[in-house]
């Protein structure tokens, strides 16, 4: 899946801000450290601001500052203030057999995706990251050839 | 945190009914003769936490081989904490103990499955580390029985 520009400044704002959520921290200096433009993600960050997910402070030493709560911030409370995730985004009408089957099909990846965005909270996040700057890499997807499949019960 | 008991069975379904409003007895009873009573080396494990003489969670599951397919694997299946007892770190600690336990039989995989609107339990795994395993879910609803034609 791709996301929108917007949401990926977003992003990247949202993971600067709470990194350090008692530091002011100007928006050009997150410009600058991803290379996007400032004017840009001025729009983005007032719509964060908007949100309450992160509130301007004026004056020396100005920016923005995160006044949301880690824990409980998610994804997709994010994601869903700059993408369309209701059913009717899809392209397709239901006129027809196969649309409605297409339909059905990508509302079932629709569901899985909100349900991941979902349950990535901003805490969850930050220790991704930390992983990822540690070196350490996430787990390889198990390479289960020559494994029997069995494939009976689950719970 | 310790190995469930006998004498523990009560809280934990009072714990359970708590969140899924069904007193499930016969149920629990089921669980506890499989986990609770389990012998040395069977790899299933039904610990609970308790806040002096109280349950205030648990956490129950087993190594399972070569199912979907994988090698031995650490399936947790049930883990609860009391709703006054919660955001205290009681959650981290018993996956942290089944976590020992599965290191200290050799697994170095676990999983789990639940639904993906349980947003909260959803998002305390993803709070543990754990991401999408290489597996999908499927389902299917039985088709009822043809009806045969007479001849």
């Amino acid at each position: 899946m791709k996301l929108q520009v917007n949401t990926l400044l977003a992003l990247y704002s949202v993971m600067e801000f709470a990194a350090d959520p008692q530091r002011h921290i100007p928006a050009s200096e997150i410009a600058d450290k991803y290379g996007i433009s400032a004017h840009h993600l001025a729009k983005v960050l007032a719509e964060l601001a908007r949100a309450g997910v992160v509130t301007s402070v004026r004056g020396v030493g100005g920016g923005y500052r995160f006044t949301a709560n880690v824990r409980r911030l998610t994804l997709m409370d994010i994601i869903q203030l700059f993408e369309d995730f209701s059913p009717a985004s899809h392209q397709h009408g239901d006129t027809t057999p196969v649309d409605r089957a297409i339909g059905q099909v990508l509302t079932e990846i629709d569901q899985i995706t909100r349900a991941t965005f979902s349950s990535i909270t901003v805490a969850t996040m930050l220790r991704l990251v930390e992983r990822q700057e540690d070196g350490g890499k996430l787990p390889d997807a198990e390479d289960a050839k020559g494994t029997q499949r069995t494939q009976k019960k689950t719970f | 945190m310790r190995p469930v008991r006998r004498s523990d069975l009560d809280q934990v379904i009072a714990l359970d009914a708590q969140e899924t409003g069904l007193e499930k007895r016969d149920y629990w009873e089921r669980v506890y003769k499989r986990y609770g009573r389990a012998t040395r080396g069977e790899q299933s494990w039904f610990l609970v936490a308790v806040t002096g003489s109280e349950i205030v969670g648990f956490v129950i599951g087993e190594v399972r081989d070569w199912e979907f397919g994988s090698p031995p694997c650490g399936w947790l299946f049930a883990i609860n904490i009391s709703q006054e007892a919660r955001l205290a770190g009681i959650g981290s600690r018993l996956m942290t103990a089944f976590c020992d336990a599965l290191r200290a039989a050799g697994v170095r995989k676990l999983r789990t499955m639940l639904a993906r609107d349980d947003t909260l339990v959803l998002s305390f795994f993803r709070s543990q580390g754990m991401m999408a395993a290489p597996i999908i879910p499927l389902e299917l609803e039985v088709p009822a029985a043809a009806t045969k034609a007479r001849g």
